[in-house]
């Protein structure tokens, strides 16, 4: 004889739940009490959406599914732009939010919101529990859900008196049985062939992998296919770390932000080789100016992005590391393309990312030194803007899952939560968030629960007192109006040393390995407060709309 | 652009319209009609969706649609040969007369059945393709139609042929 909230918490741990990020609130006590039982660890987060974010962290910087909490009504919508953030870049999360009971639903009792309409826009699945003897079965299944084919977040939203309810005799699943669910893992055999054969033949071939990539694991299949074919690999936002920074044959990222020689490459590839990836409109820039002249290869495990803002030669539906794989046992290496392997080289020394060394304090040169120090031993998590680009541009990635950041949602406020949830993931590594003073301010009431747990978080603030794509934004297409994007300035260290944090203000470039040095030294959370040249943009840049060759801050290729 | 019509199988739990329905506005696809109902097989529905959108565009919503847990199956019974239907009943104003006498007899012609007769109506049930209703019910606004309602098409592959068996 068990309550509902017993057999959720239950079926949490036969999961490998290891930690919850939550917030408790009237409807969830039932489960918070079961809780106090357990041997579940739960973090209190100070916000909702930053449990969301925190569980997403974790989610990826582990390869786990994360888990978060919240009450019904203002706590479930809190959850919503975590969520949708997960939900855009295919993170497995679980959310469990409370209900009101199953007599009050649709009552606007007070606290109730529907939860499950709510999110079905931007969850993978999600239930409304309304019978206890359901409880185990739902948790097994959104789990399976969530962590499988395309990962994405999954809730379950528990009323009442769902969680008070009394099953007699409970079963916990093996299993789960989904008629309508079977993602395909194989790739085709046929097309595989195909798509090697086109491989052979290309003369200047591109691999642009991205976030599939990592989330499959396949880091190491897809280095060993470059490597044996000798294929330059640009990566997407998302796909940072599948590949060293300094390996030879990376071209870095492409598409707005991209390296100018990862965006001449693909606009002269005849073969482009699209492993996990979307083609979104940040990478693509203008569509039909993406790869014009390129056959294209696509392998995806979700059959909706194949062909779905680009014509696609050859699809191949399957797990990136399957497919990979099954590649890489038919595969003859083949020689470098010598004239595209040296055009590339030439690219790479002739338009590097650069920024003007002028002793003044600029972000470039704080992430470069960043890099320098952690040698791509830590995770770095970025808030988004600015801050986010200057580190997917400038920092050294040596591994998948070192680098998180909210790619599809864009969400401002992310990083310091999530770079919560991926301590607990990867406790071994030190953990940096790399913020801008705008979104740093979106969550920071989080410094609550980094201080009152000693969590190790080091916080980077870029701070140009601007939020600052923004502004770069109005200083190039609105002729320097910069209506509304202007911050006062914010004293970030007394923020810290009001909720028990340490931190330092750091205004020339001497000071930056110290400071550095100084939040790897300490033990717990620091915050530096980094007061950057004011008018720093993000270059080169693809204008909205433009082909992705057409770079502001770029060159003709020579 | 052409009306195309899904058949699409799913799992019969509280919810699952919405789920289809949300995705079509959400993605800015126009539900030209819609049917929904229990099928040959006990915990499962139905659902006759009639879409225009130009082929590429209708291939992606079957792929969206295919991602929803609940959805089984989904079978685009366009390029197929098919019975389609639907149903109106229509309420004409019907004055006892030369006038009543008129709609019988176009009823009559249309094989319409007339399902209730009023001191001053007459309620007009039809089944057949969107194209007789829509002839009917242009005929009958002569007489003036004071209510009209119709079920959304449905549509089932001919011979032995099921959407089980398409691939």
């Amino acid at each position: 004889m068990k309550t509902g909230a017993k057999i959720l918490v239950e079926s949490l741990q036969r999961e490998g739940v290891d930690i919850l990020f939550g917030y408790p609130g009237g409807v969830v006590l039932p489960i918070y009490d079961e809780l106090y039982n357990s041997t579940l660890k739960h973090l209190l987060m100070r916000h909702e959406q930053a449990a969301a974010h925190a569980a997403d962290g974790y989610a990826r910087a582990s390869g786990k599914v994360g888990v978060c909490l919240a009450t019904s009504g203002p706590g479930a919508c809190n959850l919503v732009t975590g969520i949708a953030t997960a939900y855009m870049d295919s993170v497995p999360v679980v959310a469990i939010t409370g209900q009101v009971p199953t007599s009050l639903l649709g009552n606007d009792a007070f606290q109730e919101s529907d939860i499950t309409g709510i999110t079905m826009p931007v969850t993978k699945h999600n239930y409304l529990l309304k019978d206890c003897r359901d409880v185990a079965r739902v948790v097994k299944e959104a789990f399976f859900i969530a962590g499988t084919g395309r990962p994405g977040p999954v809730l379950i939203d528990i009323p009442k008196d769902v969680s008070t309810g009394i099953v007699e005799k409970v079963e916990y699943p093996e299993t789960v049985n989904l008629r309508g669910y079977n993602p395909t893992y194989k790739g085709h055999k046929r097309q595989i062939d195909k798509a090697i054969e086109m491989i052979a033949a290309a003369e200047r071939p591109v691999i642009y992998a991205g976030g599939g990539v990592i989330s499959s694991n396949a880091s190491a299949e897809l280095l060993g296919l470059a490597n044996v074919l000798t294929i330059p690999v640009t990566t997407t936002l998302m796909g940072i770390g599948c590949i060293p920074g300094d390996h030879p044959l990376n071209l870095g990222m492409l598409g707005m932000h991209g390296t100018e020689y990862a965006n001449f490459a693909i606009t002269e590839s005849d073969l482009l080789l699209a492993i996990g990836v979307r083609f979104d409109d940040r990478v693509t820039g203008k569509a039909e100016k993406f790869a014009p002249n390129a056959k294209i290869i696509h392998i995806d495990i979700d059959p909706a992005e194949i062909g779905k803002n680009k014509r696609v030669d050859v699809p191949i539906v399957g797990d990136t590391k399957s497919v990979i794989k099954d590649m890489l046992a038919s595969i003859k290496k083949t020689g470098a393309k010598d004239s595209w392997i040296k055009r590339i080289k030439h690219w790479k020394q002739h338009h590097p990312l650069k920024y003007k060394k002028d002793g003044r304090l600029r972000p470039q040169f704080i992430i470069q030194q960043m890099s320098e120090l952690l040698k791509g031993d830590a995770i770095i998590v970025s808030e988004v803007g600015q801050n986010q680009m200057w580190t997917a541009q400038w920092y050294n990635f040596k591994n998948p899952r070192t680098w998180i950041t909210s790619g599809g949602l864009g969400t401002m406020g992310y990083g310091f939560p999530a770079a919560i949830g991926a301590h607990f993931a990867r406790p071994d590594l030190p953990v940096f968030d790399v913020a801008g003073d705008g979104s740093i301010q979106m969550n920071i009431q989080e410094m609550g629960t980094v201080a009152a747990n000693n969590i190790p978080v080091k916080i980077a603030i870029l701070n140009n007192m601007y939020l600052g794509m923004v502004r770069q934004w109005q200083e190039l297409f609105y002729d320097r109006r910069y209506s509304f994007t202007e911050l006062p300035p914010v004293e970030f260290v007394k923020i810290a040393n009001a909720y028990g944090i340490e931190g330092i203000k750091v205004e020339s470039c001497d000071d930056v390995l110290p400071a550095l040095r100084a939040a790897l030294d300490c033990n717990g959370p620091f915050v530096m407060d980094f007061r950057i040249e004011r008018e720093e943009n993000v270059f080169p840049m693809v204008p909205a709309g433009a082909a992705i060759n057409e770079m502001i801050g770029g060159h003709e290729p020579t | 652009m052409k009306p195309h019509t899904l058949a699409v199988f799913v799992e019969n739990k509280a919810g699952v319209l919405s789920r289809v329905t949300g995705l079509f506005s959400r993605r800015g696809f126009n539900i030209e009609s819609l049917a929904v109902g229990t099928c040959e097989e006990p915990g499962t529905s139905r659902i006759t969706i009639v879409v225009i959108g130009d082929d590429e565009k209708v291939e992606q919503v079957m792929k969206q649609l295919n991602k929803l847990i609940d959805v089984i199956k989904v079978t685009d019974l366009t390029e197929n040969e098919r019975v389609e239907r639907e149903l109106a009943l229509i309420k004409v104003n019907a004055e006892p007369g030369a006038g009543r006498a008129e709609i019988m007899q176009i009823a009559q012609i249309f094989r319409a059945q007339i399902v209730d007769v009023g001191a001053k109506s007459l309620i007009l049930q039809v089944t057949g393709d969107t194209g007789k209703i829509d002839a009917l019910e242009k005929l009958l606004r002569q007489f003036g139609v004071k209510e009209l309602v119709r079920t959304g098409r449905i549509g089932i592959l001919r011979g032995s042929k099921t959407i089980a068996s398409t691939k």
